[in-house]
């Protein structure tokens, strides 16, 4: 308890049991720790997650052993793939009935292994102070994630002797590089100087290394005045609004964006790591580049996209290298490379329907996000969503220009994070406006969460787009397999109005596109939790898109013939 | 559809670590997780407090996965160094392998007459069988076992490679 108090910590999100009782026992009647009691370990898990990604602190997580542990993995491993600073505490059976098949055991630390930054499993009371310090280093320096400490009933108990002093292990270890050689920032600096057709790629590692890192960004982009992109995890380092924000890239960025990776002569890659998601087709991504890439883990070079400078480095730290070196250079004319730009622009790659061709009473899924962010943008409102259809139109309409105010699934794709993060969120931020984007499908997978939100009085919303499909299933369906919607239809749905309702939550159900303003109005006036039923139109698919196994130069827009099958090559991927 | 391979090379790592629990764990799953080869595997601590491990990692891939090996293990907490014995220039290898064969008569004789070749050492001996320690580079092992089985080998266990570069230099 005194570790975790010493470490900064105001909020423990988890689930009591068995393994932690001593824990809990020192929580009770403790004002400077605030525990949340969610309603499933899982749910502990995403909104630690979301608690961090808005905050910049790291989420702590208190649950008990075996199912405690295991429900919380698939946020741990989320937060391992998303790089969250993350602290999961689990209780573990005492050390002598360890390896013995005991009630409500499970080997978490080799459960966790591979979806960890580190683990461990304190069995000696002296090691846990400097484990619990060593544990917050490594989940917070460095490219941040989930650090997890089992720790035995008995342990827990003990009291460590007097005589043992308590040494941290290897402080030596773990010192991330952040300041990149001189030699490497000069280079930089001379290829992106002398580029024609520049490109800023920029991803989720500037929001990690905090907020100065997006000034900084925002500093260099107007000293090279290169056009800039970034990955679903980086949006709002850089404001949408800017002339020279290409929009997000990838499966579902914008057509200039992707084009302009393409043709790019010049690619700075900052914090992000080419991920499939990202790349399309690796053989065929942008062919003619010179390739910079600044990450804080060495592992993330050259990984998938072999590059032709690879920076090791701390994201702020680097920028703030290449802006020192960069002087007072003034820009090259990039006329001709901007003129490109804005004739991919042109093509209006976000444009998309009035009306649904089956169902065209029905309200547009983008026209919904659109309206949400004009009516919200005032009040800088953090965003969550859940992963899906709904996700990709929440990345493409809604407008983000300040860092830490997008939490969404990016690498491991969990259903079910939108709304246990707003919950974190809206407890780290409680005077902000926190909105869950959310499908029919993706919300019932933590919906027991409703629950703790009123319990904690958090006036969290949840905006759910219903269109009674596991859309982006449904999607992938049309365009592989033939549109055998195969146990994609959302089937026995709650009356989510009602639901809402017996959790002590206001309910509001949108049918009619003339309500849409009025209801999303009532939705932020309301001072507690709201439940928005928005049923929009069923056949809507989310474009443009880069399709499985192709390139940023093929992408799928509205208006596009789609549908029927593809080679077994292209199904393979995912 | 058919599944590509691509073209792999054999490459010596040696890795200090912390002397935790786990840390083999972390580091064969870590080879598992990821689908790396691992050709052979030892450790031992190596420091008088025991608190030092080196282990010796023999893998085989295309070079951009070995660059990929190299960065996944730094990047565990107790790894404080990896270094490619392969890469980084002049190395010996060396392996020790104990090997039982069993006969009598001429095929004894010959056995015994190899392993002097060999400069195997006879560490035990019945009637009707020796057991040999041999220390070697892997493929002179290789082609000594390869000469006992035809002429009576019962078993062999071998240590894995252990490496260390040439000259004054650590590692």
């Amino acid at each position: 308890m005194e570790c975790l108090v010493d470490q900064g910590v105001e909020y423990v999100f988890g689930y009591p049991g068995g393994a932690v009782l001593p824990i809990y026992d020192e929580l009770f009647g403790d004002e400077r720790i605030r525990h949340i009691l969610v309603r499933h370990e899982a749910g502990a898990a995403h909104a630690a997650e979301g608690y961090a990604r808005a905050t910049g602190k790291p989420g702590v997580v208190l649950v008990t052993s075996g199912p405690g542990a295991t429900n919380a993995v698939t946020g741990i491993a989320d937060a391992f793939l998303d790089s969250i600073p993350m602290v999961v505490i689990t209780g573990q059976v005492p050390t002598a009935l360890i390896g013995t098949d005991a009630f409500q055991e499970a080997d978490t630390v080799g459960i966790t292994r591979h979806c960890t930054k580190h683990n461990y499993l304190v069995k000696d009371p002296a090691d846990l102070v400097a484990t619990v310090e060593e544990a917050f280093r490594i989940a917070t320096t460095g490219r941040p994630g989930p650090v997890v400490i089992d720790i035995p009933k008995d342990v827990q108990i003990a009291v460590p002797s007097e005589s043992k002093t308590l040494v941290a292990p290897g402080s030596h270890r773990y010192a991330p590089q952040m300041v990149a050689p001189a030699d490497q920032i000069a280079e930089a600096i001379e290829l992106i100087a002398n580029a024609q057709a520049p490109i800023l790629y920029t991803g989720g590692g500037v929001i990690n290394s905090g907020s100065r890192a997006s000034e900084l960004l925002r500093k260099f982009q107007d000293m090279t005045n290169a056009p800039l992109t970034s990955t679903l995890m980086g949006l709002g380092a850089f404001p949408n609004t800017h002339p020279d924000w290409l929009g997000m890239l990838g499966m579902h960025g914008t057509y200039e964006a992707n084009m302009a990776m393409n043709k790019c002569d010049v690619m700075v890659c900052i914090g992000a790591r080419f991920d499939d998601r990202v790349t399309g087709r690796l053989d065929a991504f942008s062919p003619d580049s010179t390739k910079i890439h600044i990450d804080i883990d060495r592992s993330s070079i050259n990984k998938t996209v072999p590059v032709d400078l690879g920076i090791l480095g701390d994201c702020a730290t680097v920028l703030e290298q290449l802006i020192e070196a960069w002087g007072d250079r003034s820009p090259r004319d990039l006329g001709e490379w901007k003129a490109r730009i804005a004739g991919w622009r042109a093509r209006e790659c976000l444009a998309y329907p009035d009306r649904s061709k089956k169902d065209p009473k029905a309200i547009m899924p983008q026209k919904a996000v659109e309206r949400l962010y004009e009516l919200t943008k005032e009040k800088s409102p953090i965003i969550s969503t859940e992963v899906g259809q709904h996700q990709m139109w929440a990345a493409q309409y809604f407008g983000f220009d300040k860092p830490n105010k997008w939490l969404t699934s990016g690498g491991l794709g969990t259903m079910g994070y939108g709304m246990p993060a707003a919950i974190g969120a809206q407890l780290g931020n409680p005077d902000d406006l926190v909105i869950d984007i959310a499908g029919e499908a993706s919300i019932q997978m933590n919906i027991q969460e409703l629950g703790t939100a009123s319990q904690y009085r958090l006036p969290v919303k949840i905006f759910i787009l219903n269109n009674e499909y596991m859309g982006m299933v449904r999607q992938w369906q049309e365009l592989t397999y033939e549109s055998r919607y195969s146990n994609s239809y959302s089937d026995s749905l709650p009356d989510f109005v009602k639901l809402a309702e017996a959790y002590g939550w206001k309910g509001i159900r949108i049918t009619d596109e003339a309500d849409l303003d009025a209801s999303i109005m009532a939705m932020i006036e309301h001072d507690g939790p709201v439940l928005v039923d928005c049923c929009v139109a069923k056949d809507a698919n989310c474009l443009p898109m880069i399709p499985s196994g192709a390139a940023h130069t093929e992408m799928l827009l509205y208006g596009d013939e789609v549908g029927g099958t593809m080679d077994d090559e292209a199904k393979a991927l995912v | 559809m058919k599944i590509k391979s691509a073209e792999s090379e054999r490459h010596v790592l040696a890795v200090t670590v912390d002397n935790e629990p786990g840390i083999l764990a972390k580091i064969t799953g870590l080879f598992t997780a990821r689908g790396y080869n691992i050709d052979s595997l030892t450790v031992a601590d190596i420091t008088e407090d025991h608190a030092v491990s080196r282990i010796t990692i023999v893998t085989n891939g295309p070079p951009q996965v070995i660059d990929q090996i190299e960065a996944q293990l730094e990047r565990l907490v107790p790894v404080h160094k990896v270094t490619d014995l392969t890469a980084a220039g002049p190395h010996v290898e060396r392996e020790l392998a104990l090997i039982k064969v069993a006969g009598k008569g001429e095929a004894r004789v010959e056995a015994l007459r190899i392993a002097e070749l060999f400069r195997a050492k006879v560490i035990d001996t019945t009637i009707s069988s020796f057991v040999f320690e041999l220390t070697g580079p892997p493929d002179k092992i290789d082609s000594f076992i390869s000469l006992m089985r035809e002429l009576g080998l019962v078993s062999v266990g071998r240590s894995g490679v252990v490496g260390m570069m040439r000259g004054a230099e650590g590692v």
